[in-house]
């Protein structure tokens, strides 16, 4: 259909240049000692602490106008019609906008284009994105999308993943409802064991639950192009997907990073990107977006809820034999990261033990659910909280403890794993289990001094020390770092050093994104440790330089930092060079430290800031990590990823057994990071993984009913408060990796995987129930 | 959208007089996540945090009259130990930032099957004092919840205050929420003793369309405290009394499977909450020394 009353200017040139926003990001700048391996202060700490950071949803211009999102309420509906007559006569509406205003191609998707921009003839899941309409005022364009008419005919949903897999469902996509069936099969398929374990375990779908809801401002261009302003995790790929779905040519596309409130893997999806470029577009105004709480849900993908059936065989000790698993991951209604999820829960699906013989099929499928993609975990979380079950079973058939038991099947470096990659650095599975096993436990609750914030339940004063039983549990994970599977990983960094004032002064400019996490913090320690400068810039990210990738899949301490280190690599070389024929030195003589360029012979110094003068040195690099290969599609075999991460928690549970409430009383964590290149921030991951874990474990879930989602808030969609999360007790290891930078290993992901089944055991341990599904609620432990 | 501010209470009773769709907001915590989710767009919003008589408590004889927009935080911090019930239910409500804004007056008007203090308004024999242009109506708490989120004010009524007995008797208040803070409840209970009355009053929140006391719990149990002289001369209960009047309070439930919690989870927590909140409040009876009166 076409607007023809659209009181929008549909042409695509201005006339006049519309300044920059009012708010826009900013560079972030410190002058503070701190290299490689100490813990500066955050460039960005005091502004967020004094909430004067500017967010993505801050972002302002003088003229901009409002777009909102006209979405399905059906999870599965032919759409027969849209009218938007009505809507076009809400005065103040600047434009309406359906699929047929979708000038370049009406589909996009991180690894593969299957998502309509805007949906045309079907919606396949509730929430999915129908109409846009840009107005003076955000309060009158929800009225005016209120009154856009979609004529629908529902369809049933398909919501069962394994019915998917079974072929008992009708077609949602042209290639069929399997996005990924992955098997991996190592040694004999038909191994037998004097001891098997079975179980069938559940995981439901976690959402990344960020604080700063999805917002960006795009900003129309004389050269007929966009500038988009957006919190992201992911700039260039998005910079793609938009450009594609605009008809436009890549560099017409400029993306900024705005202030990110926490991503987690929920911001690699496209949410408002090109809703708003097209809106900026077709209006001549600039557009800004902002989702709600409530639309946040609908908007960004979720974790994969998972049913996995495990069997585990072993010798009479305890020594694993044989894994075979199938696991189902459900995909919602487009692919998104769908694949790489499936290619990690598969490769990773037995976990960090020595397995001789595997044989696991893992599924992911089209539904009509919410769809899934990156959650932190990516995979590995579903798969540990069923093989960590199983391990559990598995020590109790055998007769030993569950540290014992994984002692006996821990991998090591120089294991095997079940794609037949050789693990070719630190991998100290059994150490970590070792650690957690021997720290002390906390005390009991003493019933003479009450203070309910230490019982199951809280302030709401449910129990006294009635019903409450302690238990402990334990689990262990494995994670791979960095993008898999032959992906051609790099990063770009650009750094430039000159005389400020007098004084020397780096700057750093990527295009890696910030979402919270503290890499601003870390590139700046790098360029410090590698230049010997004190004040060091970091430029707002942006694409105006080459891709950094993703900030996922643990990755960007190792990538960037890499490609940070890489051009300060060749600052060094060249200031050095400079210094040599400034002092009729040899270059290899002289090393810079303190601002200045000093002779490791004689003593000789020369200041950077009067050896640079005017000038600048400046260097961009592009690093890469080692190559990794696919899998083969069907022995799932190869050498599919570049470095291994490790955490294993102990976790101390009260419960509630009458109520069938918990309180999590301790978590102890130990990891191995390779090289705590921040050691504050690595805590903070370690803490705030393990969180998540917990969330995963006692409350976070996004209830779906048929292909509903029944509590999108958070007032319904809980996650743990600073009452729910106890102190941690932490060992951090530093045993470097020689193939990463610094000897560095990923550090987000880990802690979240392993804390999640380590609380699951301790209520088991608690209660003796099975407990086979998470997250855990009060009704699972009560029975009714 | 209008916004009223009047300074005085008869200013805002004239005003609710005038415009009675006009929403009163005083903390904002219920009515403000409304307005901003869209799904409420009253034509005027009638702002009482100018109107000081709402915002004090006074001690009328036997009773503390709470105006309607005395903060939870204040309830807790100036009113723990005459209103230990209150006190208990205002330390559940949401956060810190929550509980010093919101206030009982809020609760009331909201009239949510959940809000945390009904229960022990029930329980306690509060009353309502709505007040109009009309003149002054004392609304007995179990008159005042209608239906779910229907409360028995008319409309040009605002409420002025809650007046609850001022007692040294053991109240107690438990909720089960699924997490250990800053959670809407999944079911809750209320018990006030009143010695003086030598009567029980118990009630219960989130497990019906509306907040309801449990009147066979609270006959049954004040019948086995007066018949066997329990008041004066108090024994540690039986556990058959403690069981039975905890199965009563489950059966005073109508509850629903929703996605806080299962109707079977609501009835069978309800039971234990009943039980252990009957065991600590009796146990303080039994400290506090009444035997020797």
């Amino acid at each position: 259909m076409t607007n023809p009353s659209n009181p929008s200017n549909p042409s695509r040139t201005r006339d006049t240049a519309l300044s920059a926003p009012a708010r826009v990001p900013t560079e972030l700048t410190t002058s503070v000692p701190g290299g490689v391996g100490s813990s500066p202060h955050r460039p960005d700490a005091a502004l967020k602490v004094r909430g004067e950071f500017a967010f993505a949803s801050d972002l302002w211009h003088e003229d901009m106008v409002w777009g909102v999102t006209l979405r399905s309420p059906h999870p599965h509906a032919l759409i027969r019609s849209i009218d938007i007559t009505d809507a076009l006569t809400v005065p103040g509406v600047r434009a309406v906008l359906t699929h047929t205003d979708v000038p370049g191609t009406n589909r996009y998707g991180l690894e593969r284009p299957d998502q309509p921009v805007l949906a045309e003839d079907v919606v396949r899941y509730q929430g999915e994105p129908v109409a846009l309409v840009a107005a003076d005022h955000p309060e009158t364009a929800r009225r005016a999308m209120r009154r856009i008419a979609v004529d629908y005919q529902v369809l049933d949903p398909v919501v069962d993943a394994e019915a998917v897999v079974a072929g008992a469902a009708p077609l949602l996509h042209p290639g069929g409802n399997i996005v990924r069936h992955q098997p991996i099969r190592r040694g004999d398929p038909d191994a037998t064991a004097p001891v098997v374990v079975r179980g069938t375990y559940r995981v439901g779908m976690q959402d990344q639950a960020f604080l700063g809801p999805e917002s960006g401002l795009a900003v129309p261009a004389p050269d007929g192009g966009v500038d988009l302003y957006v919190a992201t995790q992911w700039l260039h790929v998005d910079q793609r997907q938009v450009a594609i779905a605009l008809g436009l040519p890549v560099d017409r596309v400029r993306l900024t990073l705005s202030g990110v409130g926490g991503a987690f893997g929920g911001r690699e999806d496209l949410s408002m990107q090109v809703h708003a470029c097209l809106l900026a577009l077709y209006t001549g105004r600039p557009v800004k977006m902002v989702y709600n709480r409530q639309e946040s849900f609908y908007g960004h993908v979720h974790r994969h809820p998972a049913t996995l059936r495990y069997e585990h065989g072993a010798d009479r000790d305890g020594r694993l034999v044989y894994v075979r698993a199938e696991i189902f991951l459900d995909g919602g209604a487009y692919a998104s990261s769908t694949p790489a999820v499936v290619a990690n829960a598969a490769t990773l699906g037995v976990g960090p033990y020595e397995v001789p013989n595997v044989a696991v099929d893992c599924w992911g499928v089209y539904t009509n659910n919410p769809p899934c993609g990156a959650m932190r975990g990516f995979g590995a979380v579903q798969a540990a909280f069923a093989y960590e079950s199983q391990m559990d079973r598995l020590a109790e058939a055998v007769g030993v403890g569950p540290v014992e038991i994984r002692l006996r099947n821990a991998m090591r470096r120089g294991s095997t794993l079940p794609t037949g990659q050789v693990v070719d650095s630190a991998a100290p599975v059994a150490e970590l289990l070792r650690r957690v096993a021997a720290k002390p436990l906390p005390p009991p609750v003493d019933p003479a001094e009450v203070d309910l914030r230490q019982l199951p339940g809280g302030v709401a004063n449910t129990t006294h020390g009635e019903g409450v039983v302690r238990g402990v549990g334990y689990g262990v994970g494995i994670k791979n770092i960095c993008f898999s599977e032959g992906f051609d990983d790099f990063s770009t960094a650009r750094v430039r050093v000159e005389a400020v004032g007098g004084e020397v002064a780096a700057t750093v400019h990527t295009a890696a994104c910030e979402v919270g996490q503290g890499l601003v913090t870390v590139l700046q320690q790098i360029v410090r440790t590698e230049l010997g400068v004190r004040r060091v810039s970091v430029l707002p990210m942006d694409t105006s330089i080459g891709d950094a990738g993703s900030t996922s899949a643990s990755r960007q301490t190792y990538m960037t930092g890499g490609a940070v280190r890489a051009a300060s690599h060749a600052v060094r070389d060249r200031l050095l060079a400079m210094a040599a024929a400034e002092l009729g030195a040899t270059a290899t003589d002289l090393v810079l430290a303190g601002g200045a360029v000093l002779s490791t012979r004689d003593g000789a110094a020369v200041d950077l800031a009067a050896l640079l003068g005017a000038d600048a040195v400046e260097r961009t690099a592009e690093w890469r990590h080692r190559a990794t290969e696919a899998v083969d599609p069907v022995t799932g075999q190869g050498n599919a990823h570049v470095q291994y991460g490790f955490a294993a928690h102990r976790a101390v549970v009260d419960v509630d057994t009458e109520l069938g409430l918990v309180r999590v009383v301790e978590l102890a964590c130990a990891q191995d990071v390779g090289r705590a290149m921040n050691p504050q921030a690595v805590l903070g991951q370690i803490q705030g993984g393990s969180a998540q874990g917990l969330g995963l474990a006692v409350m976070e879930e996004i209830q779906i009913s048929a292909g509903r989602i029944r509590n999108p808030s958070f007032t319904d969609y809980l996650i743990p408060t600073v009452l729910d999360m106890p102190p941690m007790r932490i060992d951090v290891l530093e045993l470097a990796d020689e193939h990463a930078p610094y000897g560095l290993r990923g550090v987000g992901e880990p802690p979240t995987i392993s804390s999640t089944p380590a609380i699951v055991a301790a209520i088991r341990a608690a209660t003796g129930l099975a407990l086979t599904r998470v997250p855990v609620r009060p009704e699972h432990i009560t029975g009714t | 959208m209008d916004f009223l501010s009047p300074t005085s209470l008869a200013e805002a009773l004239a005003a609710k007089a005038r415009q009675p769709e006009a929403v009163p907001i005083a903390g904002g915590t219920d009515v403000m996540v409304e307005l901003n989710f869209d799904q409420r767009r009253p034509s005027a919003l009638l702002d009482l945090n100018r109107v000081a008589e709402l915002s004090e408590w006074t001690v009328a004889g036997e009773h503390i009259r709470l105006g309607a927009t005395v903060s939870y935080t204040r309830i807790i911090d100036e009113l723990g130990t005459r209103l230990p019930g209150l006190a208990m239910a205002a330390r559940t409500v949401g956060s810190p930032q929550i509980r010093n804004r919101g206030s009982v007056g809020g609760n009331l008007g909201a009239a949510s099957p959940a809000g945390d203090t009904h229960p022990v308004l029930l329980a306690t024999d509060a009353v309502v004092e709505a007040v109009s242009v009309r003149g002054t109506r004392m609304i007995p708490a179990s008159e005042f919840y209608l239906g779910v989120k229907r409360n028995a004010l008319a409309a040009d009524e605002l409420i002025a205050a809650v007046h609850l007995p001022i007692t040294s008797a053991p109240q107690q208040f438990a909720k089960v929420g699924t997490r250990n803070a800053m959670v809407i409840a999944v079911c809750s209970v209320a018990l006030a003793l009143h010695p003086e009355q030598g009567r029980v009053g118990a009630a219960l929140g989130s497990a019906a369309p509306t907040p309801r006391r449990a009147l066979a719990a609270e006959a049954f149990l004040s019948a086995e405290l007066g018949d066997t002289g329990q008041w004066s001369a108090p024994r540690p209960l039986p556990g058959s009394v403690v069981t039975r009047f905890g199965e009563l309070v489950a059966q005073a439930a109508e509850p629903i499977d929703d996605v806080r919690g299962s109707a079977a989870y609501r009835r069978h927590a309800l039971a234990v909450l009943a039980r252990r909140t009957l065991d600590w409040a009796w146990q303080d009876y039994l400290r506090a020394g009444h035997g020797g009166e």
